[in-house]
């Protein structure tokens, strides 16, 4: 079943009417969605006007427009996405826009959001709202080109703290930066263990009990992992660090490692930080380089039919809350599991990752107020919602795009109906104390850029752990005591530096 | 100046007006702005506060600085000798009396004209270790020896040779810049060459050589000037075929940062601009020395040649 047919029928579950598999009702006017007449009237003819009505049309048409449309602010909105979550922010915006009549939201499909929206705000005319991702608040916030919600969350009678105690405490830190707010939660993200419980059982194993532990998940792995006996070559790997490959940084803080400390970099000093990328490059050690390069030069992009995980080449991955999505998409049928990470540290149970998609006011929006008021819509829930049609902001957005909700307090429909298979775990692992997040940090662009480059370096045998990852600290040092002398010539330090993780 | 001179100057410059402007407005300001920032510690969001040169120090002692000079000079190196050659071969080919020659001057050309992206995708599946054309192709000839055609893109070793074969493949516009040059030569030298009994090497080495190298000049300098600058396809194929996101960072193991690569991301992700700005005036320098360097070679070769 295809994107588009999932979410038509997400759409239609409980819906009092049935649609189209293929249609998209969320980009349709409310008016399209009741029961359609029983017959279709003859058409009229054309309306024919003299040259003397024309002229008056113009007027006419103002007239009979209602007072709130004629003031109604459009507020300008930029989001990374296209297809099927696009059409669930559309859905949102559409009863946002309905649900009031002086704000309407229009919604621009931007990519590298992030970009433009830096090159834009520069220019003084950036979105009201721009969809970002986590990583880019630090860096955007310290560089002035975000607005603080602060005021408007003191306005509406709230403090920060109380705004941010209705989040899951880890979607609380994202949205913050050096003690203030600046960030609403589009498309939370939390990361699981995903495991194929068909090649669970080929190899002997319980299909329904995950590892538990790190030995577990070594065991596992390597009974999971197939040679073709001729050749040697591997053709089935119970895990391999690099798929996907998109947060190399989060084994350091799976195995206790911090990446920053008391205003240092820790990524090489921090001995568990370390014994990570040693556990990373066990893997390489005990299949070969010259065989995993081989293996995994057949893997597709991670989002199509030939991705190692649905062609059953790779048996465990750790992916996030949104993956269900794409196994239905493209290995429907697929067995699989979903759990927490395996225990690195003894005690540290429900371990996960979480991220996310948010919104933010750039500095020099026009429409600051209004652009507030859709973010809080975007963050609020209706928590006794118990239809579909009763979902509100977070809930409606996350129901559609089939994740979880980063709000702690979800609406009966939302729990009980929610069509993701794994959304109860996903919601114990947002919940969890020890889920993490990327360190908020003004220079992570380039921490992220270094972690990549050791870990680059160590699976394919480059270096040592050691080396490759004191090389990267002695860069990040440079770039953390270049970073702070920077926020002192611009008269920030003093202010950030305080709050500064 | 006669009054019928300056009313010509002031037609003249009034009917370029509008490009003196555009020229002033997003070229020549631009570049003078950047030189200016490359002095600034500047993020773009952020008023500029003068620094000196203390980009430029940082540069010198900027180990990716250098990784990505020598990437870069690298791909240049082969790039641009390897261009050349494949180039000059064909517009040789081409200008030969064969049948059909309009069609495979069309189909060598066709390539340049395909969109960088779409190329880079092309060439990414032809890159596919496993089910990849070129380890196909190789894979005929290594296989009895036991041996597997390698991860190109996913192998740092093999990612920038991936990239030079793939920079092969767009000589089509070079390739009609040396066939206008072919055809300029004059026939009278080949048939005196002929008369005196040179072979078609040597007519070559002797006659076509001399005859078109300010063109294998010309096409050289700007084959290295666009090499210096690679972006476009190593940016596209180097995240596509090792994932890690929107790292930008010349994967796998930064074996393909390039330097435009890492001016990039210097700018647009760590809102660096002014060391950015830095960047790309040492890389200005740099082009510029090699460029003259590069013309002072030739011309001794052209202008000594009998």
């Amino acid at each position: 079943m295809g994107l588009a047919a999932r979410f038509s029928r997400i759409w239609s579950k409980n819906a009092r009417l049935p649609l189209s598999p293929l249609s998209a009702p969320w980009s349709k006017p409310a008016e399209e969605n009741r029961p359609a007449a029983p017959k279709a009237k003859p058409p009229e003819p054309p309306l024919r006007l003299s040259p003397r009505h024309k002229a008056c049309l113009p007027l006419l048409l103002a007239a009979a427009l209602p007072a709130g449309a004629a003031q109604a602010v459009h507020v300008t909105y930029w989001e990374k996405w296209v297809g099927f979550e696009a059409q669930a922010d559309q859905a949102v915006i559409d009863r946002f826009n309905r649900s009031q009549d002086r704000i309407v939201v229009d919604y621009s499909s931007v990519s590298h959001t992030d970009r433009k929206t830096l090159v834009a705000t520069a220019g003084g005319d950036p979105p009201d709202i721009a969809g970002l991702n986590e990583q880019n608040i630090a860096t955007f916030a310290d560089a002035e080109a975000l607005l603080p919600l602060d005021d408007f969350i003191r306005r509406d009678g709230m403090t920060n703290t109380e705004w941010l105690s209705r989040y899951y405490p880890v979607y609380a830190r994202i949205c913050s930066h050096a003690g203030h707010v600046y960030a609403g939660i589009s498309t939370p993200k939390v990361m699981a263990l995903y495991w194929n419980k068909t090649l669970f059982r080929e190899a002997g194993l319980d299909p329904d009990r995950p590892p538990r532990t790190l030995a577990e998940f070594d065991d596992y792995s390597r009974r999971l992992t197939k040679r073709d006996p001729a050749t040697g070559r591997l053709t089935q790997v119970g895990f391999l660090p690099q798929d996907p490959g998109w947060w190399p940084w989060i084994f350091c803080s799976w195995f206790g490692g911090k990446l920053f400390d008391e205003q240092r970099v820790t990524f090489a000093s921090d001995p568990r930080n370390v014994a990570a990328y040693d556990w990373i490059q066990s893997f390489t050690r005990d299949y070969g380089l010259d065989n995993v390069k081989v293996l995994s030069s057949e893997f597709g992009p991670w989002a199509s039919p030939s991705a190692p995980f649905f062609t059953g080449r790779i048996a465990m991955v750790f992916q996030g809350v949104f993956y269900d999505n794409y196994i239905h998409q493209y290995k429907p049928g697929l067995d699989y599991g979903v759990g927490p990470w395996p225990e690195a540290v003894p005690g540290v149970t429900d371990f996960a990752m979480a991220e996310a998609d948010v919104l933010v006011i750039p500095r020099g929006a026009r429409h600051v107020r209004e652009a507030w008021e859709f973010i809080k819509y975007v963050n609020s829930a209706n928590p006794d919602a118990r239809t579909r049609d009763e979902l509100r902001g977070a809930e409606l957005l996350d129901y559609l795009q089939v994740k979880n909700s980063p709000l702690r307090v979800w609406s009966p429909f939302f729990a009980e109906h929610n069509l993701h298979p794994h959304i109860a775990m996903m919601r114990r692992l947002s919940a969890s104390p020890n889920v993490v997040s990327a360190p908020d940090l003004g220079i992570w662009q380039e921490y992220y850029r270094e972690v990549i480059s050791s870990f680059d370096r160590v699976r394919l045998l480059d270096a040592t752990p050691r080396e490759a990852m004191a090389f990267s600290q002695s860069r990040l040092e440079k770039s953390w005591e270049r970073y702070r002398r920077s926020l002192e010539r611009h008269g920030q330090w003093a202010a950030l530096g305080e709050t500064a993780p | 100046m006669t009054r019928a001179e300056g009313k010509r100057l002031r037609a003249g410059v009034a009917f370029t007006s509008l490009w003196i402007v555009g020229l002033a407005v997003f070229t020549a300001y631009p570049v003078a702005a950047s030189l200016f920032y490359s002095f600034c510690d500047y993020s773009i969001l952020k008023a500029p506060v003068w620094c000196g040169l203390e980009n430029y120090r940082q540069l010198a002692q900027d180990e990716l600085f250098w990784k990505s000079l020598r990437n870069t000079l690298f791909y240049a190196g082969l790039s641009v000798p390897l261009g050349t050659a494949v180039a000059l071969g064909l517009a040789v080919l081409l200008n030969c009396e064969v049948g059909g020659r309009s069609l495979f001057r069309l189909l060598f050309f066709m390539p340049s004209i395909v969109p960088v992206v779409a190329s880079a995708m092309l060439w990414l599946w032809i890159f596919n270790g496993k089910y990849g054309l070129m380890n196909g192709f190789l894979d005929l000839f290594l296989s009895p020896f036991g041996l597997h055609g390698p991860a190109w893109l996913a192998d740092p070793s093999w990612s920038k040779p991936a990239l030079v074969i793939m920079s092969l493949w767009g000589t089509g516009n070079a390739v009609v810049i040396y066939l206008a040059g072919l055809q300029n030569v004059p026939a009278e030298l080949y048939e005196a060459a002929e008369i005196d009994g040179a072979s078609a090497w040597r007519r070559f080495i002797h006659v076509t050589l001399p005859a078109i190298a300010p063109v294998v000049a010309f096409n050289a300098i700007m084959a290295l000037i666009g090499a210096m600058q690679l972006f476009a396809q190593a940016y596209i194929m180097s995240e596509a075929a090792n994932g890690n996101g929107n790292a930008s960072d010349g994967n796998p193991a930064r074996s393909t940062l390039f330097y435009t690569i890492y001016l990039f991301s210097t700018a647009f992700q760590d809102l660096r601009m002014g060391y950015a700005s830095a960047m790309a005036y040492v890389l200005f320098l740099i082009t510029a020395a090699l460029t003259w360097m590069a013309a002072q070679f030739s011309r001794g070769r052209y202008e000594d040649s009998p």
